[in-house]
């Protein structure tokens, strides 16, 4: 193979990873939970830094983060998000699924926890 | 619940749109300086750090119509974004809207109309109460003349009264000279159309009267008081719409008669029972008045819920068909066919209702594909509009939806100039008394028709707009921005799809014109039929016969007044009879004496009675023996004179005259003379056997003056009314009518079929010849530099011109042998239609084929000749 791809994004994963931003940086503009989610991902995620504009205001219509302008440390006036309080229970509920749903993955790979048995990801290709 | 607040979020954002989109802009705007500072942080230059944050961003406007999406009514937004861009292009070349709008308003208003036409007379309910369980009870199973398929009132009596089937029965009298009346004291005395109808007639059709009340029981026996109805239409012209009417008498045949209520408007007599005829009163039927007076009934029945009219014609049959055996004479009594009203009022038409549907739809289609057509040359030229469009990153669906949003807008367009266009048709045909359809009268845009407009109109919109469409997105991009939107594999794919298109409208166009053509020459072979009386030059008028009863009087009288109006100058003939042909009839049993008839045997002939002078003044041809004269006297020996169909059923291979008959009034009957056919029930029925007998000797059912002039009947008017007042002061006003308004009546309905088919053969004929000049042309267009090459290397003009019509040829010879196979069938599931003319009818094919070819060639000489006149030097400079 060539150079490894970035991955690109699940739909719906966006959404979570700006709720788990929101909760543990608090108040962020729009470039600032899009750096954060890219330094935190180590650059592996295809993220055009455009694209989060979409879900942040699915997000907000839902209720779960709410806005203000405000003015950034560098004093530019920018829009700041922060989850509500529908926000953090949405986001323990995706959290518990999300899990479940790792954990179902990494048994249907046949993956232990912490595997990394290249092999066993498709054991019939590479009988010997 | 947060499903229900992203929804009104997205409402919301959908009508705060311009709000929204600042907030977004200055938030991105934010995003960028943002990124920028932070770089430059790093290290980099200005430059460097605005393209990083470019870089890192993606799609400034991709994030924007994300974030749109995301956040409105995408669909909806999308939606007048293509709509305010389709009504800029279509402003934009207002020539090609105007033709497609027209085009589509043809096409959707002749849809519309016929639909009309035919959702009042086949698919919309009658305008009566519980249409669907009426029937119509008719006599001798359905066959013969008004005398066969109608009742005694005791075999009225006896269905109304051993039956189980029924709710309820009723009747009215169709001989209407029995129901005429004369109106005295309101004016000039006036002959007025009546009807008889039974007493419940009103209530089992449900109609309520405008004003006033309907018949009470005791008005409808004999004795009873004389009362009267009248239609909503006579009210208003002859008493002008004066309520106060109700009460009051008028004076019918000499009889105080009081009005009792006044019909609904919408409630038209003649337009559903008897097309042409406007009926102004209704007069109660005393049964016991004509129940020796033989068939007198038409019946209509209420069938009981959940019985069906095939459940009553057994129930009839085993009820009745017995009492035959004992009563003879009751032959056409018991052998009753019961169908249902709708069938018995326009079940005839409805194969030319089907037929008349199909052509339209064919209009339909061939405007559709011909649409099509103008859309993909259209298309062919904004190619690299489009291709810029899918350049800047629009998704092959959304040019998709564009093209189609444009197609709906022109159908939209069109079929609301089309509905307009439909309402002025049928407002007119509503009004075209003389054409005898049923319900004519009631036909109208309704809200079944506006439904259908709809579906018709998407449809189009769809067919039209669905080839263009797809063919246009797809293609290679690269090629499209660089050619010049003529590129080789393109264009070529794109002229063979649009002479597909026209080679279909050829095909169609075929099709309509050779059905067309074969109504047509069907419609000729009706007129040239020999009616057997001469209909231009003579005309009739309506006169009254006041003879007190007496025989004797009644001559002179009659005798009198033909020879004061034979002496009017200008007069060629004069003559009366009670009734004209293909007008009203009655009939009588005509035997030869001394012949034994088998048991069912039909005996029935048609009656006239008639003075001398009828049959010259009707330019009837006399075959045999001699005309009445006036001395043929009550008291002298009673002659008749018998048509030749008469003549071969009772005196076959005999020579009639001097042969007694019996049947027509008492005793025996001499036959003196014998006539030509005369077509009495229709002009495209066989004739009947018919008898005349001079009114001297016979009683006359009304009166009608026969004048043969070659005046026109208008200038004959006055001077004959004056001698007919001089006579008897009491002679109603009465207007000549020209016989040949008793053709046209029979022959309307073929007429007014076969003018629509004709009108929308032309209409595809036309569109067909758009269409190939519209391909040949843009194919010439295309192929200019082609040409100039080819000029340029020897080639002659005549023969370039003869290759571009070969082209046109070659198309059109598809399309003409497509549509002569599918013409074969067609014409042959429309054959019942066809009078005289085969359905394969090799003159109406070859005309069709003729015409469609000259068309063709037509279309294609106006580019060939252009093409022919192109200058090498020019074309090849040019591009």
């Amino acid at each position: 193979m060539v150079t490894p791809r970035k991955l690109d994004l699940l739909q719906g994963t966006l959404d979570l990873m700006v709720l788990q931003t929101l909760t543990a940086m608090g108040s962020l503009h729009g470039y600032g939970i899009a750096r954060r989610i890219e330094q935190v991902s180590g650059n592996e995620l295809l993220l055009n830094q455009g694209t989060i504009y979409a879900s942040l205001v699915r997000l907000e219509q839902r209720g779960w983060i709410k806005s203000e302008w405000g003015t950034s440390g560098n004093n530019r006036k920018a829009k700041f998000y922060s989850i509500t309080k529908a926000g953090r229970r949405q986001l323990a509920a995706d959290a518990r699924h999300w899990e479940r749903l790792t954990g179902v993955m990494d048994r249907v790979f046949g993956r232990s926890k912490d595997g990394d048995d290249e092999d066993a990801i498709n054991p019939e290709e590479n009988p010997a | 619940m947060s499903r229900i607040r992203r929804a009104t979020g997205r409402l919301c954002a959908f009508f705060s749109k311009r709000r929204l989109d600042n907030d977004l802009d200055a938030e991105l705007s934010a995003h960028i300086n943002l990124a920028i500072d932070e770089n430059i942080e790093r290290g980099m230059t200005p430059d460097q750090a605005r393209r990083q944050a470019m870089l890192e961003f993606g799609g400034v406007q991709q994030a924007r119509e994300h974030q749109r999406e995301a956040r409105g009514l995408m669909l909806l937004d999308i939606f007048l974004q293509d709509l305010k861009y389709t009504l800029r292009t279509l402003a934009r070349d207002p020539g090609f809207t105007a033709v497609a709008v027209l085009i589509l308003a043809l096409g959707t208003g002749a849809n519309i109309a016929v639909f009309s036409v035919v959702n009042t007379l086949m698919l919309r309910p009658l305008p009566f109460h519980d249409s669907n369980r009426l029937v119509w009870i008719a006599g001798n199973k359905g066959a013969g003349a008004l005398s066969d398929t109608t009742f005694r009132v005791d075999a009225y009596e006896a269905i109304q009264r051993d039956n189980r089937s029924f709710q309820e029965i009723t009747g009215y009298v169709p001989f209407f000279s029995s129901s005429e009346a004369r109106m005295k004291g309101q004016g000039q005395p006036q002959q007025l159309t009546g009807v008889w109808v039974e007493g419940n007639f009103f209530q089992v059709l449900g109609i309520q009267p405008a004003l006033g009340r309907l018949f009470t029981p005791d008005e409808i026996v004999k004795g009873g008081r004389p009362v009267v109805l009248l239609s909503h239409s006579f009210w208003q012209r002859q008493f002008a719409s004066n309520p106060k009417i109700i009460g009051q008498a008028i004076t019918l045949n000499d009889v105080a008669v009081t009005v009792v209520g006044v019909l609904p408007a919408s409630f038209d007599f003649g337009s559903a029972f008897h097309p042409g005829m406007n009926a102004e009163i209704f007069t109660p039927a005393i049964n016991d008045q004509f129940r020796r007076w033989g068939h007198m009934l038409s019946i209509i029945g209420v069938l009981k819920p959940g019985v069906t009219a095939a459940d009553v014609q057994n129930e009839m049959n085993a009820e009745f068909t017995p009492l035959i055996a004992t009563h003879p004479e009751w032959l056409t009594d018991f052998s009753l066919k019961v169908s249902s009203l709708k069938d018995h009022i326009s079940g005839k038409l409805r194969r030319s209702l089907v037929v008349l549907w199909g052509a339209v739809g064919l209009i339909l289609l061939i405007v559709s594909v011909n649409l099509s057509n103008l859309l993909l040359a259209r298309a062919a030229a904004r190619s690299k509009e489009l291709a810029m469009r899918r350049a800047l990153g629009a998704g092959r669906l959304r040019l998709i939806r564009q093209l189609l949003t444009e197609s709906l807008v022109l159908s939209f367009a069109g079929t609301a100039f089309g509905l307009a266009f439909a309402y002025t048709i049928t407002a007119f045909l509503a009004h075209q008394s003389s054409i005898a359809l049923p319900l004519l009268s009631s036909v109208r845009v309704d809200a079944s028709a506006l439904q259908w407009t709809l579906l018709i109109s998407v449809f189009s919109a769809t067919a039209f707009g669905i080839v263009p469409a797809f063919s246009i997105s797809s293609g290679n991009l690269r090629d499209l921005l660089q050619g010049s939107g003529r590129g080789a594999t393109t264009g070529a794919k794109q002229d063979r799809l649009r002479s597909t298109l026209v080679i279909s409208e050829v095909a169609l166009a075929c099709v309509l014109l050779i059905g067309a053509g074969l109504l047509l020459r069907s419609f000729l072979r009706v007129l040239e039929v020999d009616l057997g009386f001469e209909p231009s030059h003579a005309a009739a008028m309506q006169l009254n016969i006041d003879d007190g009863g007496s025989f004797a009087r009644r001559a002179a009288l009659l005798q009198e007044k033909l020879r004061r109006i034979q002496a009017i100058p200008g007069v060629e003939a004069a003559g009366i009879s009670d009734k004209l042909p293909l007008d009203r009839n009655r009939s009588w049993e005509l035997g030869a004496k001394g012949r034994s008839y088998p048991a069912d045997a039909n005996h029935d002939a048609y009656v006239y009675i008639v003075t001398p002078g009828y049959f010259q003044a009707m330019g009837m041809h006399l075959r045999a023996g001699r005309d009445f004269t006036w001395d043929d006297k009550p008291n002298t020996e009673h002659v008749i004179v018998i048509n030749e169909a008469a003549a071969s059923r009772d005196w076959p291979g005999e020579d009639p005259i001097g042969r007694l008959a019996l049947g027509i009034g008492d005793g025996d009957s001499h036959i003196v003379g014998v006539v030509s056919d005369v077509h009495d029930s229709g002009v495209e029925d066989s004739p009947n056997p018919e008898v005349f007998v001079p009114i001297t000797q016979g009683e006359p059912e009304g009166g009608q003056l026969v004048v043969r002039s070659s005046l026109p009947s208008a200038a004959l008017a006055s001077p004959v009314m004056r001698t007919l007042r001089e006579l008897n002061p009491n002679q109603s006003a009465a207007e000549f009518r020209p016989i040949q308004t008793l053709v046209d009546h029979s022959t309307s309905p073929r007429r007014f079929f076969m003018l629509l088919v004709a009108a929308f053969a032309t209409l595809g004929l036309i569109l067909a010849a758009l269409g190939i000049y519209g391909v040949i042309s843009y194919s010439v267009t295309r192929q200019t530099q082609e040409i100039g090459i080819r000029m340029a290397l020897g080639a002659s003009a005549s023969r370039v011109q003869l290759d571009v019509l070969a082209k046109t040829f070659r198309l059109a010879a598809i399309g003409l042998v497509l549509g002569v196979s599918a013409s074969f069938l067609v014409a042959r599931g429309i054959s019942a239609l066809l009078f005289g003319v085969a359905p394969n009818d090799v003159f109406s094919f070859f005309s069709a084929f003729l015409a469609v070819t000259c068309v063709a060639l037509f279309a294609g000489y106006l580019p060939a000749r252009r093409a022919s006149r192109i200058d090498p030097v020019i074309a090849l400079r040019g591009n």
